[in-house]
């Protein structure tokens, strides 16, 4: 299986290259022809791997390929560590991967028109794109599959850099320049912590193995460490690897760069900013459940930040009006569930959230997209409206989507979402009333911001103009048919997935729960079938709560929209400072904009007019240079140029010296 | 009978007239030359003398290359001279400054 598993990595990898470095030759065709086959590969492999842990039981692979370098006993190597929790994210990150490859094809088909005609920054963008989201395949596939904390620091960092790329794809718009840069700071604060955490963990275990971090993580389980006034070692190891999945998986406080990230074209906003790199977070703390495990402060930590995360960021999505950014912050909230119930230790509910959630927010995002081209690039929802006449595939797609992300029962979101919010209201940490209560209000929030969105879309009045209008067409195969693969994903994983994920043994090797944290005890217990499972939802204030919201959501933006365009605004308006404080983002954007952007420019400035100029250029380099000036200024006064003025200056030294010579 | 310490004291004399010369000097360079030649008789009036009085020969040998190198030197330092006049039209003290820093 080695080989297999070696190729599932590869041959992504191999598309990228090609198509990154050959653009020019091999053509739109072939950049993206190699490109697919590649993550076709690398799909049809990890599906092939799932089968075989289904169906053959097959044992887990734990093996190193490559060693890289013995430090001082630490070994780093590059490795794979393919159980049942990773072989289920490999399946979900090259489907996911596969079906956005084939959208891009008619995504990016007319980019061109994206770039300025008279430079020819352009040239080759659709093949380059191609080669960077292959490469993204490659870089998160690197980093679920490692089995040392080194490679995953690897593919972690690579994910980071190809979002940068992405982010910043139109590298001509300045919007999109200052949004990859904001990404890629956010990111590297959380990676300090990340490093941080890794550091320790090298330090008091000495290896960067998994299997011999985990092993001996209970003997560490008491262990204090004079950092911040004594916390204990696994408290500190867990909260520093947490912040950085808090940059990735962009949580609260650092989630300001996702809904930034949209600049980056669509599909990559389904790839990378919905569906797999911001889950690296959550899949990082399911890996590492046993350090997770041996501190209950880590984990509080984990499900406030989540919690918070999960309602605040849902709430924004409330006051947004472009498409793409509403749909953002809905992932911000979706991942603070997922986070979330990592803090309950649920971690198998968030892991199946994941997966459900990463099938329908990538459906979500392609439809968006697919609207988004439909409307020539525009993004604002208010101009949107009654779409469902014009594009009946992306309409039925999207509603599916909508409703999977609400947890409407029987579709994939339902599943995993009751049951994070029924394990954390089984949890007895400390904060999970707070996080219980934060989920279940967030439960109306993102039907009422969900429904809008929809609602605002594919219903109502045309408001768009008469040149849109003319021009509104359903978009190619090529958009539609990744859009219908993932519908009926995010129709039917929930039924397939539940039973083994949550009830069954699935994880056993993989994710490890103390019993005293088991919070999945309770569904487990009451599980009889997905059927009754689903009826069973019916009756629980979780379904009431999403079908109020939707209704309101109908009633105000479907109902009332229709007579009253302007209701939209007319709410903002009289729910006065509420939707201030919403459209301001709470202010975290002014916030860093003024604490942290403008404080290191502030520091830079300091830098480089008492640093650098006054004192490298002033004082070190001009002055040495001005000194010597000066010197040599007093010093040519001693030279008149008269004959006699010389002739004296000799003599006088001449008599001094001899002087001297008699004298002594 | 005349003192070596005679000897000396006129030698010294023409020395110091001769540094005087070139201290006071602010018109000619001819004059400068000439301060130094005289400089230079006043050594040689020394060696002489002390050549005499220590029935040493070598002294008075010394002489007659001093005379000879004086002589040519006092060539080239008047061709010199001359060639300055040329470029300069002047052999004023005061105005051949140029080593001016």
């Amino acid at each position: 299986m080695e080989k297999v598993y070696l190729t599932i990595v590869l041959a992504p990898l191999i598309g990228a290259i090609v198509a990154g470095f050959f653009g020019g030759r091999i053509g739109r065709r072939g950049a993206h022809s190699v490109s697919i086959l590649g993550v076709s590969v690398s799909a049809a492999l990890s599906l092939y791997t799932l089968s075989r842990f289904i169906w053959h039981d097959e044992g887990t692979f734990n093996g190193t390929l490559y060693t890289w370098m013995v430090s001082d006993g630490i070994r780093f190597q590059v490795g794979f560590l393919v159980d049942r929790l990773t072989v289920l994210m490999m399946a979900t990150v090259t489907f996911v991967s596969l079906m956005v490859h084939i959208y891009t094809i008619g995504y990016m088909a007319d980019d061109e028109h994206n770039w300025p005609h008279d430079s020819k920054v352009g040239t080759n963008s659709y093949q380059r794109f191609f080669s960077y989201i292959s490469l993204f395949t490659f870089a998160m596939l690197m980093l679920v599959m490692s089995n040392n904390f080194m490679q995953l620091f690897f593919g972690w960092e690579a994910v980071g850099l190809v979002s940068y790329l992405l982010i910043g794809f139109w590298s001509v718009r300045e919007s999109a320049i200052f949004a990859n840069l904001k990404a890629f700071l956010v990111n590297r604060v959380g990676d300090f912590g990340f490093i941080l955490g890794i550091a320790a963990v090298a330090m008091y275990f000495n290896s960067m193995d998994y299997k011999e971090v985990f092993a001996r993580a209970p003997e560490f389980a008491q262990t204090q460490v004079a950092v911040f006034g004594g916390v204990s070692l696994m408290t500190l190891i867990c909260v520093l690897l947490f912040i950085g999945a808090m940059g990735k998986s962009a949580q609260v406080p650092l989630h300001v760069w996702l809904p930034d990230s949209m600049e980056g074209p669509t599909p990559i906003s389904a790839l990378i900013h919905a569906a797999t790199m911001v889950t690296a977070g959550v899949f990082m703390v399911a890996r590492m459940s046993p350090l997770y495990e041996l501190s209950d402060t880590a984990l509080s930590f984990v499900m406030i930040v989540g919690a918070t995360t999960a309602l605040f960021t849902g709430l924004i999505g409330l006051v947004q009006s472009d498409i793409k950014r509403v749909v953002a912050y809905s992932t911000l909230s979706q991942l603070g569930y997922m986070v979330t119930a990592m803090g309950a230790s649920a971690y198998a509910a968030g892991i199946f959230h994941l997966m459900t959630h990463a099938f329908f927010k990538a459906l979500l995002f392609l439809a968006a997209g697919s609207v988004i081209l439909a409307m020539h690039h525009d993004q604002d929802i208010r101009n949107m409206g009654a779409l469902r006449k014009y594009l009946p595939i992306t309409w039925i797609t999207f509603l599916v989507g909508t409703l999977a992300l609400t947890g409407f029962p029987g579709l994939a979101g339902s599943f995993s979402k009751d049951a994070i919010i029924e394990a954390v209201e089984e949890s007895t940490l400390y904060g999970a009333h707070y996080a219980s209560v934060l989920l279940t209000i967030g439960v109306v929030v993102t039907a009422l911001y969900s429904f809008r969105l929809y609602f605002l879309v594919f219903h109502g009045k045309e408001r768009m103009n008469d040149h849109t209008r003319h021009h509104l067409h359903e978009s190619p195969w090529v958009v539609t048919v990744p859009l219908v693969a993932l519908a009926v994903l995010s129709a039917v994983s929930g039924w397939l997935a539940i039973e083994p994920l949550l009830i069954g043994d699935w994880f056993k090797d993989a994710i490890m729960v103390t019993p005293a944290h088991d919070t999945l005890m309770k569904i487990r217990e009451e599980f009889h079938g997905p059927l009754q499972y689903v009826i069973h939802g019916l009756h629980s204030e979780v379904f009431y709560l999403s079908m109020g919201g939707m209704v309101g959501a109908g009633l105000i933006w479907w109902f009332v929209h229709s007579f009253n365009p302007r209701i939209d605004e007319q709410i903002q308006k009289y729910s006065g400072p509420l939707t201030w404080v919403l459209v301001n983002k709470y202010g975290c954007d002014d916030f860093n904009q003024r604490v942290f952007g403008g404080g290191s420019q502030s520091v830079g400035r300091v830098f480089w007019k008492g640093g650098d100029e006054v004192l490298i250029d002033g004082a070190i380099v001009n002055g040495s240079a001005h000194s010597v000036g000066r010197l040599a200024g007093l010093t040519s006064r001693l030279q008149t140029g008269f004959l006699y003025h010389y002739a004296i200056a000799m003599i006088v030294g001449l008599v001094g010296l001899l002087t001297i010579f008699v004298a002594l | 009978m005349i003192a070596l310490s005679d000897y000396l004291i006129v030698a010294g004399i023409l020395f110091s007239i001769g540094v005087a010369g070139i201290f006071l000097n602010r018109k000619n360079v001819i004059v400068l030359l000439m301060c130094i030649e005289l400089m230079l008789l006043a050594v040689n009036t020394n060696f002489v003398a002390f050549s005499h009085f220590r029935h040493d020969i070598t002294g008075q040998v010394f002489v007659f290359f001093i005379l000879t190198v004086a002589a040519a030197e006092a060539a080239i330092g008047l061709a010199i001279l001359v060639v300055l006049f040329r470029n300069r039209r002047t052999i004023n003290v005061e105005d051949l400054d140029s080593l001016k820093g």
